[in-house]
């Protein structure tokens, strides 16, 4: 933190440049090999049968008809399987690659057919004939609570798949001193991913019994060992490798999914390799949705404002199975404070099995939507006690060196910063209540987290092999998934050892080759494996600088790398080439430069069942202000102006960084406004791109009033001072955006999303209410 | 099987004759049939804009487009005609610059859609591009990067035409020099 981040950017040969993406160029000339590009020979194509029952017994299935079509060639169903369950932790695996005897949601995979094209194969999915004895369903989290409730699995009483409770400080001494206490319930929907590339995978079981997995994976690692564990084989048969991802943003590419297991079965059934690819249909009814949450939050406070306590009970409808839901719990309360000091904090949070398509991670987790909640009550805090809302936060901010209630150890966190800066670009102080009617302005604040401490795997590492013409060869078991890893990861390591971006290779993970890792969640990847590669490099260089001081009789220790080259600053006669450096070492001395590097921040321990601990080694701020107009006849919004701030640490890419703060605000900004996956009994209403509307071109700002701008601080515990750029720029839009509308329209929207409906009956509402308060 | 039917498409300059069964669309036949595979398959329905391609130099959704009806168009997809076409590249370049890319699954179509754009409005404003761009969805980026692609494209396809201008201006005063100077050796030559 003593350390001056402009000079340490000024250092930098590498780092702090606007880089392109490595791989842009493939990309845009429509060369890159996405899952579904890829085809083998004699390849067979899958299809999926999904149950059209919310809940109900299989009896039996009858594939002969199916079987017999000409063109298929194999059929498989649950009782093909093992029968073992999978998941992360032994407390949520409740999955199988196929169902043996119930279907919990309607969507959810049945059987699958290999035919030798994909309209042979879906003419055999509607010759397949399933026998179900509907069982009742419960869709309502709250009702599936209830006592004599349809339960829908034997291990979980009470449809309870998980559960969180922490509480730190005195939180009934503190509401007793509070001045101002007040509680409101908000609530959030349904939203998926809505990456353009379905999931796709093509699945091989060789006669040596060994299976590999070619698959647009996010967390490949993940994948690989649900797979086998799924399947019942050693990990060490099983091989998964990444294609090119057509965005993630978590979900089913975190996972092993029932199309991976059915792929390598009827693999194994037809000796053919076999491809599935998803319709969008199936891709936004299948699971791995945003939790949508009913949270409950009491706020009290001193009269000026000063935050003193806070009591959340949030219940998310998880749907069918658990996936991460069990951390998605443990998350949203973890981080309830987060950006702000609140000294007593009581937290609990059930996640509900329902007969839904199940909830998972999306980008942001489980913090944005808690971030909707006390955003929006903060600013009817500060109405309430006549405080700007500006004010009010920069009076709760969380400062570096806080440790927050439940242990978090706050590094940088330049908060205060970046709501300045926020009401600098937007001109809040001149906009504010000076507005014309239906516009209005916003402001709401979020945090996230530079990966977590996990109970599991959560260490990154990485390897260098050094060629003889200088170049490197980068291997990480991190994936790029379009947020720029493969080209952050490569700067980091060019920058050690004094070459170009242009001159490493980086590999997309293959698990047979390359090192292990947890995967691509929680804004990690930078941070963590960022720091293995850093480490990597070293290690390469600390070799190289070794056979190079050899070489020129010089001592390593006065070495530098730059520019291709290794030299002795304070004698001018010893410089060398990197590459023949490399040559000569590998000819002449029989050593091969090869860098390994990792990083675990194994340092601390969470205590996941108190909630005490320090769950990631970095943490950052962001704030933002939202400039809306709305129609008062349509109820329609126009979001006019955007301003964000947020404290990345020392931003290494800065164009990989704007990409990810732009693209996690638009994503909020859909999520706020138009996205909802409307389900009725449990039936998806809006499976498609059609009636799931996610934001377009035309939806946004102009450039001139869509802007953020990065605080930058230099974190000491980050790779070059660097921290999470991916996920905290969205948390806080949420509640901008209910911020301005209310502040437009005097309508206070606690539901998501803000639909021109919600919108209109609440101007109808706030006009009765006027009506009759006059004489 | 039977129902196949003989299908003549020019794409990317070349002819290719398939037999393909008539409700095939063009997406498919592009990916599956000529396996290329630029042209992304996402949405199926013409939601999304991933699947562009250019018929006679108009964008479509080639999910929604019928193999049979692409015959006597011109059809150009991302992977571009052989011998390369300097606007797509411009565009491409552009896109990369920018930071318009990252998972690139939208690209193809946020490509050829710029090309299309380009080709009738060269100097777009914003609002002409942001309009331009409403069947196209981007997950990734929050389209600011993707704008400004488009109008850097805009800007270095401008000045390619006014360098060719130059270019072509200059070769004229340089035909015009040749010319007097041929005129004045044969002026001296007579003499």
């Amino acid at each position: 933190m003593n350390k001056d981040p402009q000079k340490e950017l000024r250092d930098f040969q590498v780092l702090g440049r606007a880089i392109p993406k490595k791989d842009a160029r493939i990309k845009a000339s429509g060369r890159a090999e996405y899952a579904d590009d890829i085809s083998m020979p004699g390849m067979l194509h899958g299809k999926l049968l999904h149950s059209p029952h919310a809940h109900a017994r299989i009896v039996s299935i009858d594939t002969s008809r199916a079987a017999a079509l000409p063109g298929v060639r194999a059929v498989v169903t649950g009782s093909d399987f093992p029968n073992i369950k999978f998941g992360n932790l032994p407390q949520t695996r409740d999955y199988l690659p196929l169902p043996m005897d119930t279907v919990r949601y309607i969507g959810e995979e049945v059987a699958a057919v290999a035919a030798v094209d994909e309209d042979t194969a879906e003419e055999a999915i509607d010759l397949l004939r399933v026998e179900y004895e509907p069982l009742p369903a419960v869709f309502d989290p709250e009702e599936a609570m209830q006592p004599g409730a349809p339960q829908l699995h034997a291990n979980a009483p009470g449809n309870i798949s998980a559960h969180s409770a922490f509480h730190f400080g005195d939180i009934d001494a503190a509401f007793a001193k509070s001045d101002y206490v007040r509680e409101d319930v908000y609530e959030t929907q349904a939203v998926k991913q809505g990456m353009l590339e379905p999931h796709a995978c093509i699945g091989l079981w060789d006669n040596a019994g060994k299976v590999t997995l070619w698959s647009c994976k996010m967390s490949p690692y993940v994948t690989w060992r649900q797979l086998a564990m799924g399947l019942g084989l050693r990990p060490g048969d099983v091989r998964v490798v990444q294609t090119f991802v057509g965005g993630g943003f978590s979900g089913g590419k975190q996972e092993a999914m029932p199309m991976d297991f059915c792929a390598v079965l009827l693999s194994k059934k037809t000796g053919r390799p076999v491809k599935f690819v998803h319709t969008m249909d199936e891709v936004l009814t299948i699971g791995h949705m945003r939790h949508p949450m009913k949270i409950w939050l009491r706020t009290g406070t001193a009269r000026d404002g000063k935050l003193l306590a806070q009591h959340c009970r949030l219940i998310a409808n998880g749907g069918a199975y658990s996936s991460i839901g069990g951390f998605s719990m443990y998350l949203a309360g973890a981080m309830l404070n987060l950006p702000y000091r609140v000294p007593n904090i009581k937290y609990e949070a059930h996640r509900v099995y329902t007969n839904n398509g199940f909830c998972g991670a999306l980008r942001g987790h489980t913090i944005p939507q808690f971030c909707f909640a006390r955003d929006s009550q903060l600013e009817l805090i500060a109405a309430e006690l006549n405080l700007d809302p500006l004010d009010i936060r920069h009076r709760n901010a969380l400062q570096p060196g806080d440790v927050t209630a439940n242990g978090f150890r706050i590094g940088t966190f330049a908060f205060d910063e970046c709501i300045e800066r926020v009401a600098k670009l937007s001109g809040w102080r001149d906009k504010r209540g000076k507005l014309p009617k239906y516009r209005g302005i916003g402001f709401g604040c979020g945090s996230h987290l530079s990966g977590a401490r996990l109970m599991g795997h959560s260490a990154s590492a990485a390897e260098i092999k050094v060629q003889e013409d200088g170049t490197i060869q980068l291997t990480t078991g991190s994936t790029d998934v379009g947020q720029g890893a493969d080209t952050v990861l490569s700067m980091i390591a060019a920058e050690v050892l004094g070459i170009e971006v242009d001159d490493v290779g980086f590999t997309r993970v293959d698990s047979q080759t390359t090192p292990v890792d947890p995967g691509t969640f929680g804004s990690r990847v930078t941070f963590f494996t960022g720091h293995a590669v850093k480490r990597a490099a070293e290690d390469a260089r600390r070799q190289l600088a070794e056979i190079a001081a050899q070489k020129m009789g010089a001592d390593p220790q006065d070495l530098v790398f730059r520019g291709r080259e290794i030299f002795n600053p304070k004698d001018e006669r010893q410089r060398i080439k990197l590459k023949d450096v490399v040559r000569w070492g590998a000819f002449q001395l029989g050593k091969i430069v090869s860098g390994r590097g990792s990083y675990a921040a194994a340092d601390e321990k969470i205590d996941f069942r108190t909630g005490e601990g320090n769950l990631s080694p970095a943490y950052n701020p962001s704030a933002c202000a939202v400039e809306v107009e709305v129609d008062p006849e349509t109820g329609r919004v126009t979001v006019v102006g955007f301003w964000g701030a947020d404290d990345s640490g020392t931003p290494l890419n800065p164009l990989g960084v704007k990409g990810q703060v732009l693209g996690a605000t638009v994503m909020s900004i859909g999520h706020a406004l138009y996205e909802n996956l409307i389900r009725v009994d449990g039936q998806v209403m809006n499976p498609s791109f059609r009636d799931y509307k996610m934001p377009l071109a035309t939806d946004l700002p102009k450039l001139a009033d869509f802007q953020h701008s990065n605080v930058i601080t230099w974190e000491p515990e980050g790779p070059f001072g660097a921290k999470e750029a991916g996920q905290g720029a969205g948390t806080g839009v949420l509640a901008a955006l209910a911020n301005a509308v209310y502040d437009a329209t005097g309508v206070r929207l606690k539901r998501l999303p803000m639909t021109p409906e919600n919108i209109l009956f609440g101007i109808k509402r706030v006009r009765e209410q006027k009506e009759t308060r006059r004489p | 099987m039977n129902d196949l039917m003989p299908v003549s498409l020019q794409v990317n300059g070349i002819r290719y004759d398939v037999a393909i069964q008539p409700w095939r669309t063009l997406l498919e036949v592009l990916r599956e049939t000529l396996t290329m595979t630029g042209t992304k398959r996402s949405c199926g329905e013409g939601q999304c804009g991933a699947c562009t391609v250019l018929l006679d130099g108009k964008a479509v959704s080639s999910c929604m487009y019928l193999a049979v009806e692409a015959q006597g168009k011109e059809i150009l997809t991302i992977e571009g005609p052989v011998g390369g076409d300097p606007a797509l590249e411009q565009i491409q370049r552009s896109f990369a610059a920018k930071g318009a890319i990252q998972c690139g699954f939208c690209t193809p179509g946020m490509v050829m859609i710029t090309k299309d754009l380009l080709s009738h409005t060269p100097e777009p404003d914003e609002d002409e591009i942001r309009d331009a761009l409403v069947g196209h969805v981007c997950r990734c980026t929050g389209y600011v990067q993707i704008v400004e692609a488009i109008q850097d494209a805009a800007n270095g396809m401008q000045a390619a035409a006014r360098g060719m201008q130059d270019a072509a201006s200059a070769m004229q005063d340089a035909a015009g020099a040749t010319q007097d100077a041929a005129r004045e050796m044969a002026r001296k030559g007579g003499a």
